[in-house]
């Protein structure tokens, strides 16, 4: 992964993306061949140093609040960011009234965005997001979404692990399609597209030219114009990530 | 092993600030309150009455008696509800924080898992240190200022109750990178147990001079130090006590104790390092 590059991981349950995440953390020891996390050894001193993480399933202290949590995350990834830090991550996230509440007071969707705020302190080269926004209602996602763009813009890479093959979409550089622990597809979004055909609207209704492609939309309005039809709306239809992911996986969908 | 203070103060917040410790706060005032009652009314019962006949006669000192016999008995509920709140503090450390998803967060950190390790180890002693002289002092105020008694040793016994109780705290460390919380608190209540049934028959081995029973609580004791520390600090308490009152004294339920030798610091300092050594190495390969 490139600086700054945001890549989306997609594949059923039990495909291997959270373990390929806690290998790249060194939660999990891999079985074979090595990874790397900017430039060090995944799981090594200088590899944590560099990285945030966000787990799926994660939880912290309800005896805690906000402040106090990531205070001790900022003492445990050396970080010398203070209270400014503190205050600026609780506010990128949406929490910076809830500075003084305990986690056991806040809604999942709260502890949600904590979770992110945590995975950001000591301002990580790379960051890993397991399922970030499983919790969040369509407010909370777009805050995340515009949260990940500005990541990008400032040279932090994100893997980006989800089922919304949606937010994916719409965020990603890249996506990588796993499927019983190998990539089965990979690049991004647009190159994975395939051309559905071309819609157009004419007098009669809606006509479908299926299989072309966006260079044969010109072509195609051309011909109609010229046979006398009158042509109010063209649409270049691609496959969507969904089609694409369900033809990647096969049957693989437990 | 920078990390260690953090991890320390961390745990040392956690510990206060967790119900669990209300609960030991309460708990504990109430077997403060019950012991102060018992050693009232034992007391009450030596200046009130006359010694029995054959004990005057014999001229065993019922007062020391007595006394050993209540502190005795404070020491074994001091060490109790100290290997309660040890177990407490680290029975879920690992596999059980770490299947409710709140070890991963802190794992992930450049701190490394060995500072986990050993910030919560030293924690835990440090608040159960704190707990077992609190009461220890305590039961031993109660003692002096209702029957005018006290241990031959102060010291030594409440040194060996914390060594102790750090032991039981390093074994429920261990039993926590494998088992997980509820499996671990049942293994450490269940070795705790086991422990002291060894010490109590080698209680009985001494009066019936039965060389397997010494043997059994022998071995017991080199492979759960904590029991042999606890007898050695139960000793120490009427280490000066001689004649018909320390027959009598051995026939009772705290009064038969053994010394621990010479060994038994070294070689508790020796198995926590060793206990130390095997729980890192365990963390260290667990896949979480």
């Amino acid at each position: 992964m490139e600086e700054g590059e945001l890549v989306g991981l997609l594949g059923p349950n039990g495909a291997g993306k959270s373990t390929l995440v806690k290998i790249g953390c060194g939660l999990v020891r891999a079985s074979a061949g090595e990874a790397y996390v900017c430039g060090a050894r995944a799981g090594s001193a200088e590899a944590r140093a560099a990285m945030g993480y966000l787990a799926e399933l994660f939880r912290f202290p309800g005896w805690t609040t906000a402040d106090e949590l990531l205070e001790l995350h900022q003492r445990l990834a050396g970080s010398a960011g203070g209270a400014e830090e503190r205050a600026e991550l609780l506010e990128l996230v949406g929490l910076e009234d809830a500075r003084r509440r305990r986690v056991e007071a806040m809604s999942k969707g709260m502890q949600q965005r904590l979770g992110i705020a945590q995975a950001l302190v000591g301002t990580p080269r790379f960051l890993f997001l397991d399922e970030p926004t499983s919790a969040l209602d369509p407010g909370g996602r777009r805050t995340v979404r515009g949260l990940l763009e500005e990541l990008r813009r400032g040279g932090v890479a994100v893997l980006l692990n989800s089922h919304l093959l949606s937010e994916v979409e719409l965020v990603c550089d890249r996506v990588a399609i796993l499927s019983r622990g190998s990539i089965v597809a990979e690049g991004r979004p647009s190159e994975l597209a395939r051309p559905r055909g071309v819609e157009v609207d004419v007098d009669g209704g809606t006509r479908l030219f299926a299989g072309a492609g966006r260079e044969e939309a010109p072509r195609i309005v051309a011909g109609l114009v010229a046979s006398g039809e009158q042509v109010y709306g063209v649409r270049v239809l691609e496959t969507t990530l969904e089609e694409i992911y369900l033809e990647a996986v096969g049957d693989d969908t437990a | 092993m920078r990390g260690v203070p953090v991890v320390v103060g961390y745990a040392l917040r956690e510990s206060l600030r967790r119900r669990v410790f209300l609960v030991v706060l309460v708990l504990t005032a109430a077997f403060v309150a019950l012991y102060w009652l018992g050693a009232q009314k034992a007391f009450e019962a030596v200046d009130e009455s006359e010694p029995p006949p054959a004990a005057a006669l014999a001229g065993i000192d019922t007062r020391t008696l007595t006394g050993a016999t209540l502190f005795g008995l404070s020491m074994f509920g001091t060490l109790f509800l100290g290997v309660v709140l040890a177990a407490f503090l680290t029975l879920s450390v690992v596999r059980g924080d770490a299947e409710r998803g709140l070890l991963q967060p802190l794992v992930v950190r450049p701190i490394g898992r060995a500072a986990l390790l050993v910030g919560r180890f030293l924690a835990a002693a440090a608040v159960c240190t704190v707990y077992v002289l609190a009461v220890y002092g305590a039961n031993l105020a109660i003692t002096w200022s209702t029957g005018s008694w006290r241990p031959d040793r102060i010291v030594e016994p409440a040194l060996e109750l914390t060594a102790a109780v750090a032991v039981i705290a390093a074994l429920s460390l261990l039993g926590s990178v494998v088992l997980s919380a509820t499996a671990n608190g049942i293994a450490v209540f269940m070795v705790f147990g086991a422990g002291l049934v060894a010490g109590l028959l080698g209680q009985i081995g001494e009066v019936l001079e039965s060389d397997t029973l010494r043997d059994v609580a022998e071995v017991t004791s080199w492979v759960l130090p904590f029991e042999a520390l606890y007898q050695d600090g139960l000793n120490a308490i009427t280490a000066d006590t001689s004649g018909f009152t320390e027959f009598a004294l051995q026939l009772g339920p705290f009064g038969g104790a053994q010394p621990g030798g010479p060994f038994l610091w070294p070689w508790t300092v020796a198995y926590l390092l060793l206990v130390g050594v095997a729980a890192l190495a365990a963390f260290a390969r667990k896949d979480l």
